[in-house]
C-alpha cells in the first residue's frame, strides 16, 4: 500500500491551468522531494496534497483512504511552511502541542510528547520562550517539532531551508536527512534549489508548467535526465546542451558538433550506433570535460581536444571553465591550479560514456 | 526638508492646535468663575477666585429640565449605553473582520462592502429606519435600545478596522491552525484574537469616544431620565430662566467631556500606534 497516491490531480485557477495531471505513487519510508522552478505549481501541489486548497480534478490517496473530501485535520499529515508559521503569542512548548490539544489529548500525553520531540531536536532550552525571541534557525526547529509531534502518516514540507543562510542551510538538510533515517518517515518535500533535491530525496519529481517531468531517483535524474528541461535545470552548472549529428564512421559512433573548420567529432559508445544519421540534442555534464590529466574513473577511450577559452570561474575547490566546443559555448569543471586565461587555447579530456542524446524537436531523452 | 519649510509647518501646527483648545480652554476657565464675575466683566477672562464649586454643583444639584440632579445620573446612563455598546461592537467587528479577512468566502468581499456601506451613510438616513426598529422591538426611550443603534452600527467601522489589521496576518499562520485541527472559534481565540490588542486599542477609543459624544440618537430616541449626558447638557441650557448660570454650565460641559478627555490622554498614544501597526513583525 502507498503512503500517497495522486492520480490525475489537476488544478486551475479560474481559467488558468496550474496542474495538468499529475500522477504519483509514493511508498512508506520515502523522501520524495518536488523540484522545479517558481511557480510550477509545487506549492499548489502541496496544499492539494494537505487539504488546503481542492483539486479541480483527480483523487488523493493517503495510506490506502481517498481523502479529497477530507478536512485537513483528518488526513494525518503534518507540514512546515517556509514561513514557519508559528503562532506568535504562544510559547515554543504550547506551539507544539496546539495540534494535540485541538485533537483532546490529555495533558500528561502531550507533555510527554513535547518532552521527547524537544530531545530529538535538541530544543528543550528553548520551550518556554516566544518565537519573536528564536532565531531563525531555532524557529525552523520548532516548526519541525510541531509537525513531528504528531507522529502522522506523511510529512509536507513547503520549502522550509529557503529563509535560512547558506550555512544554516547546509546544516539543516543534513538534520533532516538523518532524521528521516532514523524515524523513516514519509516525507514529501519541495524545494526550487536543486542541491537540496540532490542531498536529500529517495526520489525526485521535477516539475515544470504543471507537469512532472520525471520522477526517479536522484542518480537516474542527474545522469539520465527525461529530457532537456530536467538536463538543464538539475545540476549547477547545467548540463551543456549542444546541436549535434550522429554519424558512423571507420572508428564507430561519433558525434559532430558544429560545421565547416571548427566541427568536432566526438567519439560515442557503440550503443549510440542506432541513432547513426540524426541530428540531435548531445547532452554533456561540465564535470563530464576536465583537464587532461584527469582520469575518469572507468578504463575506455580517451577523448582529448585542444579548445578555446572564453572565460573561467575560480569558485575555489574548482574551477569553471567557458569554452568553445565546434562553435558551440560549453562548460568544463577543470582542477583549480590548472590556470587557464581567458583567450588560451586549453587541452581537456571528455568523458563521452556519460553523454546523453536528447531529441531536437521533443527535448525527449533519446539514448 | 529647509529650515524655511519646518518653520512653515510648524507654525501651521502650532495655528491649528491653539485653534482648537482656545475655546475649549474659555470653559474650562469659565467653569471655575462665577455667575457674577462672568456677568460683571468679559465671557474671557481669568478666574479672579477659583469656585470649584460649580464643579459639584453641576454634578449633583443643578436642575436639569424639571429635575433637580445634577449631570450625574446623566452621566451614569452615557456609561451604560457607551461601555456596553463600545464592548460588543468591537468583539463583533473582530469576529467580522477575523472572518472577512481570513476565512475567504463565496461572496467575502461584497459583505465587506455592505458592512462597511454604513460608515458612509448619514446619520440621519438612518434615523427614521431606526424609530421603526425601536418601536417594533419595543426599546424606544430605553438605553438598551441605543445600546442596539450604536452596537450595529458601530460595527461598520470595528470591521473595517479589524479586517484592514487581520489581512497583514499571513495565510500560512491560517494553513497550520487548519492542519493542527483548530476551527473558527478556537483560531480566533487562540490565535489571532492574542494579536489584535493593538487594533483593539484603536476600535475601543474609538467607539468610546464616538459613542460617548453621541447626540441625534440621544435626544431623538430618550427623554427625560432616560438621557444620556450630551442630550441632557440641552435640558441644562434651557432650564436656566433668570441669570446666565454660565460657570455650572461650563462645569457641565466639561465633566460630559471628561471620559473621552481621560480614554485620549491615557489611550492616545496606543491609539496612533495601532492605527500604524501590523498583526505580526
Ligand atoms: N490563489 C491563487 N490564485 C490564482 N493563482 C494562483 C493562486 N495560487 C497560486 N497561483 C498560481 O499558480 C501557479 C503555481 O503557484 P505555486 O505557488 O504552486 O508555485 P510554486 O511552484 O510553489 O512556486 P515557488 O517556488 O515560487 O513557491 C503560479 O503561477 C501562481 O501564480
Ligand atoms: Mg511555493
Amino acid at each position: 500500500m502507498s503512503a500517497l497516491s495522486l492520480k490525475g490531480i489537476t488544478k486551475a485557477f479560474g481559467s488558468m491551468p496550474v496542474l495538468k495531471g499529475i500522477d504519483m505513487e509514493i511508498e512508506n519510508g520515502e523522501f520524495t522531494v518536488l523540484v522545479g522552478p517558481s511557480g510550477c505549481g509545487k506549492s499548489t501541489l502541496l496544499n492539494i496534497i494537505a487539504g488546503l486548497e481542492p483539486a479541480t480534478g483527480g483523487t488523493v490517496e493517503i495510506g490506502g483512504r481517498i481523502v479529497n473530501d477530507v478536512a485537513p485535520k483528518d488526513r494525518n499529515i503534518a507540514m512546515v511552511f517556509q514561513t514557519y508559521a508559528l503562532y506568535p503569542s504562544m510559547t515554543v512548548r504550547q506551539n507544539i502541542t496546539f495540534g494535540l490539544e485541538c485533537r483532546n489529548v490529555p495533558k500528561r500525553e502531550r507533555e510527554a510528547a513535547v518532552t521527547r520531540v524537544a530531545a530529538l531536536l535538541q530544543i528543550e532550552s528553548l520551550l518556554d520562550r516566544k518565537p519573536s525571541q528564536l532565531s531563525g534557525g531555532q524557529r525552523q526547529r520548532v516548526a519541525m517539532g510541531r509537525a513531528l509531534v504528531r507522529d502522522p502518516l506523511l510529512f509536507l514540507f513547503d520549502e522550509p531551508l529557503s529563509n535560512l543562510d547558506a550555512k544554516l542551510r547546509v546544516e539543516m538538510r543534513m538534520e533532516i536527512k538523518q532524521l528521516h533515517q532514523r524515524i523513516r518517515s514519509t516525507n514529501v518535500y519541495v524545494t526550487h534549489d536543486q542541491i537540496e533535491a540532490m542531498t536529500m530525496a529517495t526520489r525526485i519529481a521535477v516539475m515544470h508548467q504543471g507537469e512532472v517531468q520525471q520522477f526517479a531517483d536522484p542518480d537516474t535524474v542527474y545522469n539520465r535526465p527525461a529530457n532537456l528541461f530536467v538536463a538543464r535545470f538539475m545540476g549547477a552548472p547545467p548540463m551543456n546542451t549542444l546541436p549535434a549529428r550522429i554519424e558512423t564512421a571507420a572508428g564507430g559512433v561519433r558525434a559532430v558538433v558544429g560545421r565547416g573548420e571548427t566541427a568536432v567529432a566526438l567519439p560515442l559508445p557503440a550503443a549510440f550506433a542506432a541513432q547513426a544519421g540524426r541530428e540531435v540534442v548531445l547532452g554533456l555534464r561540465p564535470e563530464c570535460i576536465a583537464e587532461e590529466d584527469r582520469r575518469f574513473g572507468h578504463g575506455g577511450e580517451r577523448v582529448t581536444l585542444e579548445l578555446p577559452v572564453e572565460m573561467t570561474e575560480p569558485t575555489g575547490a574548482e574551477t569553471i571553465v567557458l569554452a568553445r566546443l565546434g562553435g558551440e559555448r560549453a562548460l568544463a569543471r577543470v582542477s583549480p591550479d590548472v590556470r587557464l586565461r581567458s583567450g588560451d587555447r586549453g587541452r581537456f579530456v571528455l568523458d563521452m560514456r556519460r553523454a546523453c542524446l536528447f531529441d531536437p524537436g521533443t527535448g525527449a531523452l533519446i539514448a | 526638508m529647509p529650515a524655511w519649510g519646518r518653520l512653515l509647518a510648524h507654525g501651521i501646527v502650532w495655528a491649528l492646535g491653539i485653534a482648537f483648545l482656545v475655546p475649549f480652554a474659555v470653559v474650562v476657565l469659565n467653569s471655575l468663575r462665577t455667575a457674577q464675575e462672568i456677568a460683571q466683566s468679559a465671557m474671557i477672562g481669568w478666574p479672579e477666585s477659583w469656585a470649584f464649586s460649580n464643579y459639584a454643583e453641576a454634578w449633583s444639584e443643578f436642575c436639569v429640565a424639571q429635575s433637580c440632579t445634577g449631570l450625574r445620573p446623566f452621566m451614569w446612563n452615557s456609561a451604560a449605553v457607551t461601555i456596553p455598546a463600545t464592548v460588543i461592537s468591537t468583539l463583533l467587528g473582530a469576529i467580522a473582520g477575523y472572518a472577512i479577512s481570513l476565512w475567504r468566502f463565496r461572496g467575502d468581499t461584497w459583505i465587506f462592502g455592505l458592512v462597511t456601506l454604513g460608515i458612509f451613510l448619514p446619520q440621519q438616513v438612518r434615523l427614521i429606519p431606526w424609530t421603526f426598529v425601536l418601536r417594533d422591538i419595543g426599546l424606544i426611550n430605553t438605553l438598551t435600545g441605543l445600546v442596539v443603534i450604536h452596537t450595529i452600527q458601530g460595527m461598520s467601522f470595528t470591521t473595517l478596522f479589524c479586517r484592514n489589521y487581520y489581512v497583514s496576518i499571513p495565510q500560512d499562520l491560517m494553513k497550520a491552525a487548519r492542519i493542527d485541527g483548530a476551527g473558527f472559534f478556537r483560531t480566533f481565540f487562540r490565535i489571532v484574537l492574542p494579536l489584535s490588542p493593538p487594533i483593539l486599542i484603536v476600535t475601543v477609543i474609538w467607539q468610546f469616544t464616538h459613542i460617548w459624544n453621541e447626540f441625534l440618537y440621544g435626544v431623538t430616541f430618550t427623554t427625560g431620565s432616560q438621557q444620556p449626558v450630551t442630550a441632557a447638557l440641552i435640558g441644562l441650557n434651557a432650564a436656566i430662566a433668570d441669570v446666565p448660570q454660565y460657570g455650572v454650565q461650563s462645569a457641565a460641559v466639561v465633566l460630559a467631556a471628561l471620559p473621552t478627555l481621560l480614554v485620549y490622554l491615557f489611550g492616545g498614544k496606543y491609539f496612533l500606534r495601532g492605527l500604524t501597526a501590523g498583526a505580526v513583525k
